[in-house]
């Protein structure tokens, strides 16, 4: 619809189709592609201190220093070097996490969503005590205890985060299981493991790709809370969260410093939120009629 | 003549309240059989029964099912599951949603030939491509590899029918098979169906509202009523000596081409009442409300 009514005013067709679906993807092209190719594209070693080019500005103020970009911060240490090994962390952080939560939450959902009774009962009374819990708190909570590092912040998220993917995926698991497609299968005689895994599971699966997505973007905003605490990987190596948490300090002196990665989140986030969105879009109407 | 299915003095409730009254019905082998009656008689309830998948609140409280000779009545699921696809079959009622939509067409009859039969990949395919000239399905190479939302609903049924038959199993349960579908299409389902059976010699169960239905296909039918059976026997017997004043009344309401539609009459409001007050007094006499 917009493509048309852009080649209506315009009588041209646009280069790139407006869509959330491009944007997200792109965005998320280029975050995968910075995390995995950081060291080749970091001019310097992100941890490596200079004191005598401390508080750098970035390129395009006066008295920037181009062998530094996006200038440098109270140790000297590169900003974009920093920057690209944080987006590392992020996307680590954010693909094992969601897949992870996305996994746990899709097995209680497709049981609870298909046996009902007790097993919904069970399940859903766990879904209604959890979210009852304020999730960041519960985070930072549960890393405290279980102790920093990169595995506890992806057991945190998994565990906050499960119940996103169950309430959906219960939801809809019950809708599909009237359908008599399901009942059909069980009247040629597949057993009922057969008839949720290779029947009701494919159906379900553009949901788990949207929602996949959305928790990707979630993620990665939990993993800037925790390593804004401290609570996420060791303060020298560099994470989104931590770069923020270190700006703060000179935020009158050199604001960039925390501007940076804030617009890496924003950016990434939205982008894997456009991505969710256009996705739930462009799936919902092909398989449900 | 042996009964392929036999149906004794079946009482099922659902939630105290009684939805099968002691029905009893026999289909021989290589018959096919009405079951009639209007909508909430118990038609689908019965055919639900002889699969095993009544609804989680219905209770089988007296009587029995057997098939062929064997009694099915309180069957494990383990048990059921061996016998449904080769050995009873289910034409379901609404092709639009008795397909997977996640699935092409081959993936979901070769599926089923390879659970019961344990062919491999190009016989099964070989066997699905038979399998859909014998349902009168044109081209049938491309309607293999098409989904179901790309079929029109007398495309659709013909492939249940296909997975239906393609275990050859000796009863066929067909629910409302061509309501779904507009005239011309339904009949051509229907003489498919009649064809298929005549020529695999399987005996059929065929539910419908439809008396015209039942006088083009049906051997023998039963007349069904709140839960209770008003007539039984032949079609020719049913149809020129109705026993009981409902099937006469139904037989009334049904349009006819040789009569004006002024003609029809809907179900006397007086009969209603009494048939519903023989089923209050069969409650009372049976002990449940």
């Amino acid at each position: 619809m917009a493509e048309r009514r852009i080649i209506q005013a315009t009588g041209m067709r646009p280069l790139v189709r407006p869509g959330r679906v491009t944007l997200g993807a792109t965005i998320l092209a280029l975050l995968a592609f910075a995390a995995v190719f950081a060291p080749l594209l970091a001019p310097h070693n992100p941890i490596d201190q200079d004191l005598m080019v401390s508080f750098l500005p970035p390129f395009w103020s006066d008295g920037a220093d181009p062998a530094y970009p996006l200038g440098t911060d109270s140790l000297g240490r590169d900003v974009l070097s920093r920057l690209l090994y944080g987006a590392r962390i992020a996307l680590t952080v954010a693909v094992i996490a969601a897949f992870l939560a996305g996994l746990l939450g899709t097995v209680l959902g497709l049981l609870a969503g298909y046996f009902g009774g007790w097993v919904d009962a069970l399940i859903s009374r766990i879904v209604d005590i959890w979210l009852s819990f304020p999730p960041v708190l519960l985070s930072i909570v549960l890393v405290a205890v279980i102790g920093s590092g990169l595995h506890s912040v992806i057991i945190a998220i998994v565990v906050i985060d499960w119940t996103r993917f169950c309430r959906v995926v219960r939801a809809e698991v019950m809708v599909q299981r009237n359908q008599d497609y399901v009942a059909a299968a069980v009247t040629i005689g597949l057993g009922r493991w057969r008839t949720i895994v290779s029947e009701i599971l494919p159906n379900v699966a553009p949901l788990l790709i949207v929602l996949f997505s959305l928790e990707m973007g979630i993620a990665i905003i939990v993993e800037a809370i925790l390593s804004f605490v401290g609570l996420s990987v060791p303060s020298d190596f560099p994470t989104w969260g931590g770069l923020i948490q270190e700006g703060r300090l000179y935020v009158n002196q050199s604001p960039w410093l925390m501007v940076f990665p804030m617009v890496c989140i924003i950016l990434s986030v939205l982008g894997l939120n456009a991505l969710g969105d256009g996705l739930r879009h462009r799936l919902d109407p092909v398989m449900r009629r | 003549m042996n009964d392929m299915l036999a149906i004794e003095a079946l009482r099922i409730t659902i939630a105290g309240r009684n939805v099968l009254r002691d029905v009893s019905l026999a289909v021989p082998q290589g018959h096919v059989h009405g079951l009639v009656g209007e909508s909430g008689a118990g038609k689908t309830m019965v055919a639900r029964a002889v699969l095993g998948i009544l609804p989680a609140a219905a209770r089988v409280i007296s009587g029995h099912i057997a098939f062929d000779g064997a009694e099915i009545t309180h069957m494990s699921e383990r048990e059921r599951r061996a016998l449904l696809g080769r050995g009873i079959a289910l034409i379901p009622q609404d092709p639009m949603t008795a397909l997977n939509p996640a699935f092409r067409i081959e993936h979901q009859i070769v599926d089923v030939l390879r659970h019961h039969f344990g062919l491999g990949r190009t016989a099964a395919r070989a066997q699905a491509l038979e399998l859909m000239h014998q349902v009168h399905i044109r081209a049938p190479e491309r309607v293999l590899r098409q989904f179901p939302h790309e079929l029109s609903g007398g495309m659709r049924q013909r492939v249940l029918i296909a997975i239906a038959f393609a275990c050859r199993p000796k009863l066929i349960i067909a629910d409302e098979p061509s309501t779904a579908l507009d005239v011309t299409v339904q009949r051509q389902v229907l003489r498919l169906i009649k064809h298929l059976q005549a020529r695999e010699n399987t005996a059929v169960l065929f539910v419908t509202h439809n008396l015209g239905v039942v006088a083009k296909i049906c051997d023998t039918m039963t007349v069904l009523h709140a839960g209770r059976v008003v007539e039984e026997g032949s079609v020719e017997a049913c149809f020129e000596r109705p026993a009981h004043a409902y099937t006469r009344a139904l037989m009334a309401a049904t349009p006819r081409y040789d009569q004006p539609a002024a003609a029809l009459a809907p179900v006397p409001e007086a009969l209603s009442r009494d048939l519903a007050d023989e089923a209050t007094a069969w409650d009372a006499r049976h002990g449940a409300a």
